[in-house]
């Protein structure tokens, strides 16, 4: 089976993390985002992945060799000249996704879920028409695209693009798998799969939903990466708890630890902490909620919540971050200072405090 | 043989002070580990033949001052008197009214000391300068340099560049007058008794009436009442200071002043200053920590930190530019930046104190401290100096910023920019 994931473009929404790497290889709970989708679908049996990306096409290839060996998979980059939305990739790739009959999967690269690609695959054998769609039960359906399906055997029959009034709590997870006759529907120009080619196939009866079982986050801006990380780890504890960090010694709740990383003494660490390969943690500081990237050195007593900390940055003593504030790659932070939801841009070296959310060039 | 008075005013006095003025005597705060007046006093006893320090004002008996005084008096071996007005009596008319006090055992000549200001006060140096003035003189003032346009909310003066003789004092003027300010610091003659004679007896002339809705007031003015109708008469006189001297109106102003006094010690040797060593918490300049307090070894502090009586200090706790009055604690990790802690106050483990100082601009020659307005145009609070009252608990792992919480409140929740009632 092939897979075609949408990468897309520069990640605008998780800067100033991906001023520096491509968002696919942003690591979320120490792998890069791609990674875990990748090992997903190779555990699903998917043996040819297609990465459909308009951007920075060679540090993905470089980065991804090793990858295919470790999960013995072939992955294509299939490089678009220009943003093709979230059909047109599927138009480009058609020479790749004709090559047998099977159908293949399509994935939004910012989804964070448990991927049940078997009972996907169940699903839409079990149905036998061209499409199927994951769908996740969210709280607040009026911010996405809404879908309204027969719940005995999941065909679909309306989307609504952010309803203003209620119509069901169910909305796209980013998650498909088609026939390759959809192939037939798209042209190769810049299409929105949910818009253009979705309400067509519903029409037609060809699409089918399945609710998505667990936890799921769109984690491409901080905000979502964050609360991403803390159902991600929530999600770990449940399935294999022997990852996390063992509580104790001033570890609280969910917390993934590289082991290459030191922690000081007199720390707080977690909950729904990850902390990178080669971090050091001095003593006395207090963590929660936050990711720390590679390489990063959070100074004695500091206090840091909701935080995204980039690779190889330092930060000072006795310094307080809070409220989703991002450290772009190799920012120091100096002593003492405060930062409220600052987004920092990568090499600064910021020398006094963020009192309100803003941007630091 | 001179005297000193020192005039500390009373409970109506001293709200841009509050809440700190709420729990203790305004003169009777804390500033570099000793009360306000303290200072004043210990400047007195340089003066070679000063036998008594008086001082006036309008507050009730209490407790904390007798307890002052009685201290201050065997600190310094010298005769210290409260003298308590039966009203306001205004910045002169307490003097006048204690008339027969001040002037038993002929003093030559008295200084008198505003307690809302603070400095490196060189009273010898006035005094010899008042010696070389001509017979018959008043008084000379103590005045320094301010910026043109500081100069308005002070008084000022305009002197004989060659005699230092007042030629002109205006008090807070519209327009500009002088860069020479009045520092609220005095010495006279007990010729001055003539002046104040005269000021009261045309003040109850001018005043008086028969209506028992209005009572007649029996206030004097040092500055409108005696400095400006001497001006210019030959009799009053100036001595420029370039040393430290401050108003000390504000809890920003008590920050600044702490720092100032800290360097007076440094400079003089006069009180121990911590130091660093082993097995002690890593000092940076100037901080006094009193020797009942409990300052972990892990702790770092300064520049410009006082840590008071009883006081205990966690592991590593930071401070700077702060004063911890008696009793607080400080749990583990916190972080006080230009704050004041308040008597028996608590802060949470992993807390962070912070305000914002208002100190003079530094590259503006003879700038001076200014005390800012609370509010801004639009009703917002201007960032200051974070004040937290007595009896405060800070809860852990919060921020306060900016902010001013009065005494006996038990936090929740993360404060900027705001009072807290």
């Amino acid at each position: 089976m092939k897979a075609l994931i949408l990468v897309g473009g520069y990640g605008t929404r998780l800067r100033p993390l991906t001023l520096s790497t491509p968002k696919p290889l942003v690591e979320f709970a120490n792998k890069p985002m791609l990674l875990h989708q990748l090992e997903a679908l190779a555990e699903a049996g998917v043996s040819h992945i297609i990465l459909a990306v308009s951007y920075r096409a060679e540090q993905m290839e470089k980065e991804l060799k090793h990858v295919e060996e470790e999960l013995k998979i072939k992955i294509t980059l299939s490089v678009e000249p220009e943003a093709l939305g979230t059909a047109g990739p599927l138009a480009f790739a058609r020479d790749l996704l004709n090559q047998d009959t099977d159908p293949f999967f399509v994935l939004n690269s910012d989804v964070i879920c448990e991927f049940p690609f078997k009972d996907m695959i169940q699903f839409h054998r079990h149905h036998g028409k061209e499409g199927t769609i994951m769908v996740t039960k969210v709280e607040e359906p009026s911010k996405y695209g809404v879908v309204v399906y027969d719940v005995e055997n999941g065909q679909i029959k309306q989307f609504v693009e952010k309803p203003q009034e209620y119509v069901s709590n169910k909305i796209n997870a980013g998650l498909y798998i088609f026939n390759t006759s959809i192939l037939d529907r798209i042209e190769l120009k810049p299409t929105s799969i949910e818009k253009e080619i979705f309400p067509v196939m519903a029409a037609d009866v060809q699409l089918f939903a399945m609710e998505l079982k667990g936890f799921w986050m769109d984690v491409g801006q901080p905000k979502d990466f964050l609360t991403g990380m803390c159902l991600y780890l929530n999600s770990l504890k449940q399935k294999n708890p022997s990852l996390l960090h063992e509580a104790g010694s001033g570890i609280v709740g969910n917390v993934l630890i590289d082991s290459s990383a030191k922690i000081g003494s007199n720390c707080r660490i977690g909950p729904n902490v990850t902390i990178g390969p080669d971090v050091v943690i001095e003593d006395g500081v207090c963590i929660k909620r936050c990711t720390v990237l590679r390489g990063a050195h959070i100074k004695s007593h500091s206090w840091l919540e909701s935080c995204i900390i980039g690779w190889r940055c330092t930060v000072g003593n006795w310094v307080r971050m809070e409220n989703v504030s991002v450290l772009g790659e190799d920012v120091i932070v100096k002593d003492e200072l405060y930062i409220n939801g600052g987004r920092i841009l990568p090499h600064k070296s910021i020398s006094q405090s963020v009192p309100d959310p803003q941007i630091i060039m | 043989m001179f005297k000193a008075i020192i005039l500390i005013g009373g409970p109506l006095k001293g709200t841009r002070f509050r809440p700190l003025s709420l729990e203790i005597p305004k003169p009777l705060f804390p500033v570099a580990g000793f009360p306000m007046i303290y200072h004043h006093i210990a400047a007195c006893c340089q003066v070679k033949g000063l036998k008594e320090i008086i001082l006036i004002g309008f507050y009730q008996p209490n407790d904390a001052l007798n307890k002052f005084i009685i201290s201050a008096q065997q600190e310094f071996k010298i005769q210290i008197r409260y003298l308590q007005e039966y009203t306001a009596l205004g910045t002169a008319g307490g003097i006048y009214h204690f008339r027969d006090q001040i002037l038993t055992g002929n003093p030559q000549c008295f200084f008198v000391l505003n307690s809302d200001v603070c400095g490196d006060f060189p009273l010898q140096d006035m005094l010899d300068s008042h010696k070389k003035n001509p017979d018959g003189s008043i008084g000379t003032v103590l005045a320094t340099e301010a910026t043109r346009q500081q100069s308005l909310t002070f008084g000022c003066i305009v002197e004989d560049q060659n005699t230092h003789e007042v030629l002109h004092y205006a008090e807070k003027p519209e327009t500009f007058v002088s860069t020479l300010i009045n520092c609220g610091i005095y010495l006279f003659s007990p010729l001055i008794f003539q002046t104040l004679e005269k000021a009261f007896k045309s003040n109850l002339e001018e005043n008086y009436n028969f209506d028992f809705n209005i009572p007649s007031k029996e206030v004097i003015r040092l500055e409108q009442d005696v400095l400006i109708p001497l001006a210019g008469d030959g009799k009053l006189f100036v001595h420029q200071t370039k040393r430290f001297w401050s108003q000390l109106k504000s809890a920003g102003a008590a920050i600044y002043a702490n720092r100032h006094y800290l360097a007076i010690y440094q400079r003089t040797g006069s009180k121990q200053l911590a130091k660093n060593g082993e097995n002690k918490p890593q000092i940076i300049g100037d901080v006094f920590i009193h020797p009942t307090a409990q300052v972990h070894p892990s702790a770092v502090l300064g520049p410009n930190v006082t840590i008071g009586r009883h006081v205990v200090v966690g592991e590593g706790v930071r401070l700077r530019e702060s004063i911890v009055l008696e009793g607080a604690t400080l749990q583990d990790h916190c972080c006080i930046l230009y704050s004041i802690v308040g008597w028996h106050s608590t802060i949470g483990v992993w807390s962070r104190v912070e305000g914002t100082p208002n100190d003079p601009n530094p590259n503006k020659p003879f700038a001076k401290l200014e005390i800012p307005s609370m509010f801004t145009t639009d009703g917002k609070l201007n960032p200051s100096i974070t004040v937290i009252g007595s009896d405060v608990q800070v809860p852990s792992e919060v921020i306060i910023l900016n902010s001013i919480v009065l005494p006996h409140k038990d936090l929740a929740g993360c404060y900027k920019n705001q009072i807290i009632l």
